[in-house]
């Protein structure tokens, strides 16, 4: 049971497959890029579909990471050597480890919404992406546009970078959907008298609770769901922006003016992620997501023995398929070690 | 607006324009529309800059017309194009500069399939050889006429006898600028600046001391979409279009436009009379209308050229309030004389739109 187990990432994938590790009495380095544990789900706000505060998440998973982890800040592979069943990693903080088994759990990035450059993101100053609208959540002042005036109207745009060839992806991100229609409850609950719109092409709500958070939206709040995907926005001189869409259930074609434009951004696999798949000589697919062993029994094991791969970094999933996938990688880290 | 963002996403859009040695096609329909324009960039190019150009007579239509409208097969089309880069190759020239950004989308369409599919080039090469006995180059380079002016553009500027600046109050002319859809839209990495915030005409505006206006219609088609016009029961989706663009770009008082595409001039210049007509309404200055003007006529304005020798007495709206803008000297009674002072005749003035003579 003195067996060392290396974790890549610690995002809620690696926090929860570390937990799960440290129960069973193994020991675990985690290495982790950036200051502070947590990944994307520190930075947001409350989650669906039940509204939970993400850093209560973040700080349950945090609790059980007790005892035989040690962590490595801002630290990243430098380069990766396989020998006789082992792995060497050189650290870029000079130190080197070995280990038998890796499990990567790098996760994803969020899609750069200037790529779309019709949408104007990072060009006009009231499209902001559904990340900012977290971090304004998060940071507990009122909603404001970039002329600190209260917004009136406000239009969520599904699927930005994904479902989209021009983007280069082609695949849904899966939790936009659900993750727009609570963004939109949660705007319309601190704006009472702005008028919300969400743009969607489909709305897939396929999870328990999902349908219900997108009937309350309708019912409840009087949001309104417009299917059509967006063409172009523009900003007026006020700083408003005109939205371009074809209204696909009317048939007809729709211009409309809103104070902000949310622009909900899609999972794109991380470059950096790419470049560890590299230095493992792991595959990944064509949508740059690490390519699992087998796509219904094998879904955390890849092709090189030893790693193991657990969480977004096989592409979209929620915060609940994330961590029973990382759960589900620990057995069969655990099951791998054992049998060697 | 964070105007440094749009400046990240040209740097995207950077393309390589020849320095010299061009081989010049024209458009098949910019000499009746506005006849000076091809021969003011050629004034320039060869005078101004000292660049060798040369257009061999025999060249013809790209077929773009007919190809968009449906009436000209692509293998036509690429086997015509063929025929323009044979000429460019017997007469020794690798660099082809298309005037239209027509010709400009449809021969970069051609070049794209031909890399995609080598099939489609041998195809194409044994068609040319049989129908017209000519072996071709693929060229070297590719540019439209206005990607050569954007990268003279400091050149010009220091040359300049006038700027796009206000002469009495010291401004800069409020600039709208309009591509043609075929110049990037169809190939945004082609041209200057990509599709949504193309830099070649901007670049020319911003280095003759113009500044440009980011209208919310900016995109849109100017109503030259051949299916809009060329089909006659569709016209009305043409001038609505125009009609569009002027609402959107008339709040700001823009004080010119400039364009880079054989009809977005024609349409935006003319439409602004018919509209005049049917709706009594203006959009420039004391019933005037907006002056719309090529990138060549712009050019030639700040090089100092005669207006009346770079034919802007076709425009339909009157150029002469842009010209007092600049302090442009000209003589209003030479407005209608051709070549060696031969009067060409003055046209009739419009009901509505406000013309200066």
């Amino acid at each position: 049971m003195s067996k060392q187990i290396t974790i890549i990432g610690s995002g809620i994938a690696g926090m929860e497959a570390a937990a799960k590790f440290s129960e069973m009495g193994y020991s675990v380095i985690l290495i982790e890029k950036e200051n502070k544990m947590g990944g994307h789900v520190s930075k947001w706000h409350n989650v669906f579909p039940d509204y939970k505060p993400a850093k209560e998440i973040i700080s349950k998973l945090k609790s059980t990471l007790t005892k035989n982890i040690k962590v490595f800040y801002e630290t990243e592979i430098e380069n990766v050597v396989a020998l006789d069943g082992k792995y060497y990693l050189q650290l870029s903080n000079s130190q080197n480890i070995e280990s038998e088994v890796v499990l990567i759990t790098t996760g994803f990035e969020l899609f750069n919404a200037s790529k779309k450059e019709e949408y104007g993101f990072g060009i006009y100053e009231n499209v902001i992406t559904s990340a900012n609208l977290e971090e304004k959540f998060n940071s507990g002042r009122p909603i404001k546009t970039s002329r600190d005036a209260t917004p009136k109207r406000v239009a969520f745009i599904h699927c930005v970078g994904s479902r989209d060839e021009k983007a280069g992806n082609k695949y849904c991100s899966k939790v936009c959907c659900a993750n727009a229609v609570k963004l939109a409850i949660e705007t319309k609950q601190l704006l009472p008298d702005a008028e919300i719109y969400s743009f969607y092409m489909d709305l897939r709500m396929f999870d328990r609770y999902f349908e219900d958070l997108y009937f309350e939206a309708q019912s409840k709040y009087g949001i309104r769901f417009i299917r059509g995907r967006l063409s172009e926005a523009c900003e007026n001189p006020d700083g408003t922006i005109i939205l371009k869409a074809e209204d696909t259930l009317s048939g007809k074609p729709l211009k409309m003016t809103v104070d902000m434009a949310v622009l909900m951004v899609g999972f794109t696999s991380s470059v950096k992620t790419i470049d560890l798949a590299a230095k493992f000589g792991i595959s990944v697919d064509n949508d740059k997501f690490i390519k699992p062993l087998d796509n219904h029994l094998n879904l955390n094991i890849t092709n090189q023995p030893g790693i193991f791969v657990a969480g977004a970094c096989t592409g979209p999933k929620s915060i609940a398929e994330t961590l029973a996938d990382a759960r589900s990688a620990a057995i069969q880290v655990i099951n791998y070690l054992q049998s060697n | 607006m964070l105007k440094e963002a749009k400046k990240a996403i040209w740097k995207n859009y950077q393309k390589e324009i020849a320095n010299d040695n061009y081989f010049y096609v024209r458009s098949c329909v910019r000499q009746n529309f506005f006849p000076g324009a091809e021969a003011t960039f050629l004034k320039i190019l060869k005078e101004e800059l000292n660049k060798d150009i040369f257009e061999e007579p025999s060249h013809t239509t790209c077929t773009g017309i007919g190809y968009h409208g449906d009436l000209v097969p692509f293998d036509t089309t690429m086997t015509v194009i063929a025929r323009q880069f044979a000429l460019m190759t017997e007469c020794g020239y690798e660099n082809i500069v298309p005037s239209c950004v027509t010709s400009f989308g449809l021969y970069s369409e051609v070049l794209e399939t031909w890399e995609h599919y080598p099939e489609q080039l041998e195809k194409t090469r044994e068609y040319l050889k049989k129908a017209t006995g000519r072996e071709f180059n693929i060229p070297k380079n590719l540019a439209h006429a206005s990607d050569i002016i954007y990268k003279f553009r400091d050149e010009i500027a220091a040359k300049a006898k006038y700027k796009l600046i206000n002469a009495i109050t010291g401004e800069p002319l409020k600039v709208v600028e309009h591509i043609g859809c075929h110049y990037s839209k169809m190939f945004p990495h082609k041209g200057v600046g990509g599709a949504e915030y193309p830099y070649v005409l901007v670049g020319m505006v911003e280095s003759w001391g113009g500044e440009v206006i980011d209208y919310p219609e900016r995109r849109h088609c100017c109503g030259f979409g051949f299916r809009q016009y060329l089909v006659q029961a569709n016209r009305g989706f043409s001038i609505s279009s125009s009609k569009k663009k002027f609402d959107s770009m008339e709040p700001y008082k823009p004080d010119m436009i400039i364009t880079n595409c054989p009809g977005c001039p024609m349409f935006l210049d003319k439409w602004q009379y018919a509209i005049a007509e049917l709706e009594g309404k203006t959009y420039g200055s004391d019933g005037m209308g907006i002056p719309v003007f090529t990138f060549e006529e712009v050019a030639g304005l700040v090089l100092g050229y005669d207006p009346w020798d770079i034919g802007l007495q076709v425009h339909q709206v009157a150029v002469e309030p842009l010209l007092d803008k600049m302090g442009i000297e000209y003589d209003p009674s030479k407005k209608y004389l051709g070549i060696n002072g031969k009067n060409l005749g003055k046209p009739e003035m419009p009901n509505v739109l406000k013309t200066c003579c």
